[in-house]
C-alpha cells in the first residue's frame, strides 16, 4: 500500500515542480495559489511541497528549501548493544557501566539479539529491504564521552534499506484539509549511543557520565524529501507512533530516546541542490519546526544578500530561536572508518533460506518476525474510521495526543453512546478543556469511566446536552464526585414527567394566546419562543425535542 | 600507558587454566603492546634469553672471545612474548601464554629453544587478551615439549561467548597419540621461504629435516605460494591500520597512565598519549591512520585486504593439492647479542625477522615451532610447521614425532643453579613435563 503511494507521489512531484516553474512567469505567489485550491482528493495523488515556495523580495525568483533527517532512536532493550550492562533512563552516574562499555583494554563487543530484532521490526514497518547480510564498522573520533576513541557502526551495508514513511501535513486552515506525503527512507543501521558530558563552566571542567555509552540506537536516516519544518515535524511525529507501536523505542524525546539531525539546504526550483547545513540535536517536537524554518529563512537571507552559505554543523538556541554555528566542527572530519574485526558479518535468514537444524536461539527469521509485527499507527487509523464511522482528521488527532487513543477506547467500553458523540466530546470537549489548561491526558481530572457515564446519561435523555456540559465543568474542578452525583445537587435532571411536562406546556400556551396565534398562522420562530418559555419554566430540565413535540400535539388538537 | 593498571578482570584463557586447578606463577616482561621481535621494547627493559647463561652456549664462546666482560653481550630472546618463553625455557614454570600476532610466539619459542604453538584463528578465545590486529592475534601457548602444550590447547579452545570470532563448536581435551602414519603424509616446502638472508645453519637443518620424513616414507614436494613477497608490506599496513584503531582507547581517562596537563581535553588526550606510548607504537598509529584516510583507504587498506586473501589462498590451494602439513624455518638464524640487535630500529627489525611466520597469521591457519639443535655457537634454532585450518590436532601430532626424532638437548644452567640447593639433578628436568 506505502509503496504504491510513493510511486504516485514521485510522479506527483516531478510535475508539480514543473509547475512552479511555469508558475514562476505568473508571478509570486501563484504556485501557492494553486494548489491550495486543489480538493482535498485529490492532493493525496500530487505531492505539492507546502511552503516550499518562500515569498522572496521584489523581483526575486522564489526559493525551494530541501530538509533531510537523520533520527537516533533508542532501542528499548533490557542491555546495550554490545554489552550485558542494563539500560535504565536517569540512573545514578556511572552505575550501568560494563567493561566493554567503559573500553578496558581486552574486552570484545556481543551483539545484542533483541537489537537486531528491533531493527528488522523497523524495518519492515518502514517498507524497507531487510539486508540479509549486513556489516559493523569503527567510526573514529576523539571525545570524552566516547570511551573507545571510536563508535561502531554500520556504514558499509546496514541492515536495512530503501523504505518509506507515510505522513499527513494540513494544506489549509480547515482541519480537513490534510494530505499524505511520503518520504523515502534511506537506510536503517544500528549503532552504539554515546556517553553523557556534562560541561561545568564555573569549575573548567567536563563530567562524564558512561551509563548511556554503547545503549543501542537505531539511526533511520530520510531522504531529503521534506520542504518545511512542519513536514518534518510531522514525520518525525510519525516515525515516533510507529516505533512507539512496535515497542522497539520509547522514542520519548524529552527522555532523549529520540534525537533529530536536520540536513538543510535552498535553492531556486529548477537549479541545482544549494549548499546543505547540519543542525544538530533537535531534541523536542516544538523546536523542531522552528529551527528548520528559521534555518531556511536565515540561507534564504544570506543568499539574497549576496553571501554564501558554509557546509558547517549548527545547533538550535532554543530561548533564542535562531541556529548558530557549533564550536568545535570546523574542517571535515575524517572519521576513518574501518570495518569491525571482532564481529564476524550479521546474517539473517528468512523460512526459504533458514539452515536446517539451526539452534533458534542463534538465528534470526525475518518471516517469523513480519507475522508478529503488532498493528501500525496506519492501520489503527483505518479501523477507528471503519470501526466508528469518524472523520480520518479525528483519527490523526486520537494517536497524535500522547494517551488519547487509549482515553478514547476505555470511554467507548463504558458506554452505550454512539462512537460519533464520544468522538466529539473526546476530541473536541475533553481536549478542548486539556489544552486550554496546557495538561497532557494522563494529568485529566476526568477519568474514562467518569465521561463514560456521562455519556449514558446523555444517551438516556436522563439530561439535556446543555446540562451535560456543565455536569462535565463540574467534574472537571472537583475531583471525586460522579456524575450522577452532581446532576443530582445541580438538579439537572431532564423531567421525565410527560404529565407534568404536559401541564407546563398548557399554562404556558394559555399564558401567551397571541404567540399561540402565531404559531398557528404558520410563524415558525413562534414555536421557538414558546420552547423558550417553557424551558425556562422548567428551569431547563427539559428536553427541547419533547417540548415542541406535545406543542405541536396541542396545536393540532 | 597502563602503569599500575590492574585489570579487574581475567582473560578467558587464563581464567580456563585457573579453574583447572593452575597456579599462576606470575607475568611476563614483553614488547610494549606486543610490537617488536626481539623483546627489547618493554617498560620493564629488554628480557635476557637464558641460553646466554647455558654451559652449551659459554663453552663456544669461550673459544671465540678474549677478555669480555661475561654479561655485557647477553642475547636477545625473540619476541614479543620473549619473556613467556624465557620463563619456560629457564624452568620457571611448565608453560606460559603469549600472543602471536605475526609470530610472536613462534619466534622467541625458536630463539629460546622451546614449543611455541600457535593455534587457528577462533580456536581459542581472544577475550581479555589486549588486541594488536584483531583479525590476526591468537594467544600463543609456549612449553618444553608437545605433549604438554596439547594439554594446555585441549583447556583452552572451545566456543567462547564473550569473544563473538571463536568457532560455535565446543573442543574437549585430547591427548596425542604416537604417530604412526608417517609414510602416509604428505610434506610441503615452500620455495619462496628460501629467503638469501637465511643462515645456511638454518638451512642445513631445514634440509635434514625434510629428509628425515622422506626417509621414513613421508612425500617431500616443493610446493609454491606465489605472493610471499607481498606479506611483509601487506601485514604493516593492516597491521598499522588495526593498532591505529585500537590504540584509540588509552586515552588516560578510564584508566591507566593520564598526564598532569589540565588546559583542555584534546591537551591532555595528546600529552597522555605522547607520554604513554613509546615510540614504536606512536610510529604505528601514525602509519595506521595514515593508511585509514579516506583517501588513502582504497589504496592502502583495502588493497592490502585483497592481497590478504591472496595469500591465504596460497596455502589453501597448497594444502587442497594434497599437503597435509608445511614445513618451514621459524627464523633467519639464531638468536643475536642485544647490542647487535639494536643497531637496528624496531620496525626493521620486525619486517626482517617476522618473514616465515606472518603469513601464517594472515590466513589465520595453525602452527608450531620445534626446537630441531643446536647451533655451532650452542644455541637453539627451530623449525616450523604450518597445517591446515582446525587441524591443530593432526599439527601437534606431527611436530610431537618430529620432537621425538630430533632429541633436542636440555639446556644447562648448571652454573647458575649451583647457587641455589638443588637436589634434582638437571636431566631429569627434561621429563617433567605437565604429563604424568
Amino acid at each position: 500500500m506505502a509503496a504504491l503511494v510513493v510511486r504516485l507521489s514521485c510522479l506527483g512531484k516531478r510535475w508539480v515542480l514543473a509547475c512552479i516553474d511555469g508558475g514562476s512567469r505568473h508571478g509570486r505567489g501563484a504556485a501557492i495559489g494553486l494548489t491550495s485550491r486543489r480538493k482535498r482528493g485529490q492532493s493525496s495523488v500530487a505531492q505539492q511541497p507546502l511552503i516550499a515556495v518562500q515569498k522572496s523580495r521584489k523581483g526575486e525568483r522564489e526559493w525551494a528549501a530541501v530538509v533531510g533527517l537523520e533520527i537516533h532512536a533508542q532501542i528499548s532493550s533490557n542491555s546495550k548493544l554490545f554489552s550485558g550492562s542494563q539500560v535504565h533512563f536517569a540512573a545514578p552516574p556511572n552505575s550501568l557501566v560494563s567493561f566493554f562499555d567503559a573500553s578496558l583494554p581486552g574486552t570484545l563487543p556481543v551483539l545484542n539479539r533483541r537489537c537486531v530484532e528491533a531493527a528488522v521490526m523497523t524495518g519492515l514497518a518502514l517498507n524497507c529491504r531487510i539486508n540479509k547480510k549486513s556489516l559493523f564498522d569503527r567510526k573514529h573520533y576523539f571525545y570524552a564521552d566516547l570511551p573507545a576513541g571510536y563508535q561502531i557502526t554500520q556504514q558499509r551495508l546496514p541492515i536495512a534499506v530503501n523504505g518509506c514513511l507515510a505522513y499527513s501535513v494540513s494544506v489549509g486552515k480547515k482541519p480537513s484539509q490534510v494530505s499524505t506525503r511520503t518520504v523515502r527512507i534511506k537506510q536503517i543501521q544500528l549503532e552504539q549511543d554515546s556517553g553523557k558530558s556534562l560541561h561545568d563552566e564555573p569549575r573548567s571542567q567536563t563530567l562524564i557520565d558512561l551509563n548511556r555509552a554503547g545503549v543501542g540506537l537505531l539511526e533511520v536516516v530520510l531522504e531529503p524529501d521534506m520542504s518545511c519544518g512542519e513536514e518534518a515535524a510531522s514525520a518525525v511525529r510519525e516515525l515516533q507512533l510507529i516505533l512507539q507501536a512496535l515497542g522497539t523505542s520509547q522514542a520519548n524525546m524529552a527522555e532523549g530516546q529520540l534525537r533529530v539531525d536536520a540536513n538543510i539546504s535552498v535553492h531556486h526550483p529548477g537549479e541545482p541542490l544549494g549548499v546543505r547545513t547540519e543542525v544538530k540535536n533537535l531534541n523536542s517536537a516544538r523546536f523542531l519546526a522552528k529551527a528548520i524554518d528559521f534555518e531556511i529563512k536565515r540561507q534564504i537571507h544570506e543568499l539574497e544578500n549576496g553571501r554564501k552559505i558554509l557546509n558547517e554543523t549548527r545547533s538550535f538556541d532554543d530561548k533564542l530561536g535562531c541556529t548558530m554555528p557549533m564550536r568545535d566542527k570546523e574542517g571535515k572530519q575524517d572519521y576513518r572508518f574501518m570495518p569491525e574485526p571482532n564481529l564476524p558479518p550479521l546474517l539473517l535468514y528468512d523460512t526459504a533460506s533458514l539452515p536446517p537444524g539451526a539452534d533458534p536461539q542463534q538465528v534470526i527469521n525475518i518471516d517469523w518476525i513480519r507475522e508478529r509485527l503488532p498493528e501500525l499507527p496506519g492501520k489503527t487509523r483505518e479501523k477507528l474510521i471503519q470501526q466508528y464511522g469518524m472523520l480520518p482528521e479525528h483519527s490523526f488527532t486520537l494517536l497524535n495526543e500522547v494517551g488519547l487513543l487509549e482515553f478514547f477506547q476505555n470511554v467507548i467500553k463504558e458506554t452505550r453512546a454512539e462512537p460519533k458523540k464520544v468522538t466529539s466530546w473526546v476530541l473536541n470537549i475533553f481536549l478542548g478543556f486539556l489544552k486550554q489548561q496546557n495538561l497532557a491526558v494522563n494529568e485529566s481530572p476526568v477519568t474514562p469511566s467518569a465521561l463514560a457515564e456521562l455519556l449514558n446519561l446523555l444517551d438516556r435523555k436522563a439530561i439535556s446536552s446543555s446540562a451535560a456540559r456543565q455536569v462535565f465543568e463540574e467534574l472537571w474542578r472537583s475531583k471525586g464526585k460522579t456524575p450522577s452525583q452532581i446532576v443530582s445537587e445541580k438538579k439537572l435532571e431532564l423531567m421525565q414527567d410527560q404529565e407534568a411536562l404536559e401541564r407546563v406546556c398548557h399554562t404556558v400556551m394559555e399564558g401567551h394566546p397571541q404567540v399561540v396565534m402565531d404559531m398557528k398562522r404558520g410563524n415558525p420562530r413562534a414555536i421557538n419562543k414558546l420552547i423558550g418559555l417553557v424551558r425556562k419554566a422548567t428551569l431547563s430540565r427539559a428536553d427541547p425535542t419533547v417540548i415542541k413535540e406535545i406543542l405541536e400535539r396541542k396545536l393540532s388538537s | 600507558m597502563l602503569k599500575g593498571y590492574v585489570p579487574p578482570y581475567n582473560a578467558t584463557v587464563v581464567q580456563k587454566l585457573l579453574d583447572k586447578g593452575a597456579v599462576l606463577m606470575g607475568k611476563t616482561n614483553l614488547d610494549e603492546f606486543a610490537m617488536g621481535s626481539g623483546s627489547t621494547d618493554g617498560v620493564f627493559g629488554p628480557v635476557k634469553n637464558p641460553w646466554s647463561y647455558s654451559k652449551q652456549y659459554r663453552e663456544k664462546r669461550k673459544q671465540k672471545a678474549h677478555g669480555e666482560n661475561e654479561d655485557s653481550n647477553w642475547l636477545i630472546t625473540g619476541g614479543s612474548s620473549g619473556g613467556s618463553a624465557a620463563a619456560v625455557a629457564a624452568f620457571t614454570c611448565f608453560a606460559a601464554l603469549g600472543s602471536d600476532t605475526g609470530g610472536s610466539t613462534r619466534n622467541p619459542a625458536a630463539h629460546c629453544g622451546v614449543v611455541g604453538f600457535k593455534p587457528s584463528y577462533g580456536l581459542v578465545s581472544r577475550h581479555g587478551l589486549i588486541p594488536l590486529v584483531n583479525s590476526m592475534d591468537v594467544p600463543g601457548i609456549l612449553t618444553r615439549c608437545v605433549d604438554d602444550a596439547a594439554i594446555v590447547l585441549g583447556m583452552l579452545a572451545g566456543h567462547d561467548p564473550k569473544d563473538s570470532t571463536t568457532i560455535q563448536d565446543p573442543v574437549k581435551p585430547f591427548t596425542l597419540p604416537t604417530f604412526a602414519d608417517v609414510n602416509k603424509l604428505c610434506i610441503g616446502i615452500p620455495k619462496e621461504y628460501l629467503a638469501p638472508e637465511l643462515s645456511s645453519e638454518v638451512r642445513s637443518f631445514w634440509s635434514k629435516a625434510a629428509n628425515l620424513f622422506e626417509s621414513e616414507g613421508a612425500k617431500v614436494i616443493e610446493v609454491s605460494l606465489p605472493h610471499t613477497s607481498y606479506s611483509i608490506v601487506c601485514y604493516h599496513v593492516l597491521c598499522t591500520s588495526e593498532v591505529a584503531s585500537n590504540m584509540a582507547r588509552f586515552d588516560g581517562l578510564e584508566y591507566g597512565h593520564r598526564c598532569d596537563i589540565n588546559v583542555s581535553t584534546e591537551a591532555m588526550y595528546a600529552a597522555t598519549r605522547r607520554e604513554g606510548f613509546n615510540d614504536v607504537v606512536r610510529g604505528r598509529i601514525l602509519s595506521g591512520n595514515f593508511f585509514l584516510l579516506k583517501e588513502n583507504y582504497e589504496n592502502y587498506f583495502i588493497k592490502a585486504q585483497k592481497v590478504r586473501r591472496l595469500i591465504a589462498n596460497d596455502f589453501v590451494n597448497v594444502f587442497n593439492s594434497g599437503v597435509d602439513v608445511l614445513l618451514t624455518p621459524t627464523t633467519l638464524s639464531e638468536a643475536v647479542p642485544y647490542l647487535e640487535f639494536i643497531k637496528e630500529d624496531n620496525r626493521t627489525r620486525s619486517a626482517q625477522d617476522d618473514i616465515f611466520t606472518q603469513a601464517v597469521n594472515m590466513a589465520g591457519l595453525p602452527a608450531v615451532s620445534v626446537p630441531v639443535a643446536l647451533s655451532n655457537q650452542g644455541l637453539p634454532i627451530g623449525l616450523q610447521f604450518i597445517g591446515r585450518a582446525f587441524c591443530d590436532q593432526q599439527l601437534l601430532k606431527i611436530a610431537k614425532w618430529f620432537e621425538k626424532q630430533v632429541q633436542f638437548p636440555v639446556i644447562q644452567l648448571q652454573e647458575l643453579m649451583d647457587d641455589c640447593s638443588s637436589d634434582f639433578e638437571i636431566e631429569k628436568l627434561s621429563s617433567v613435563s605437565l604429563k604424568q
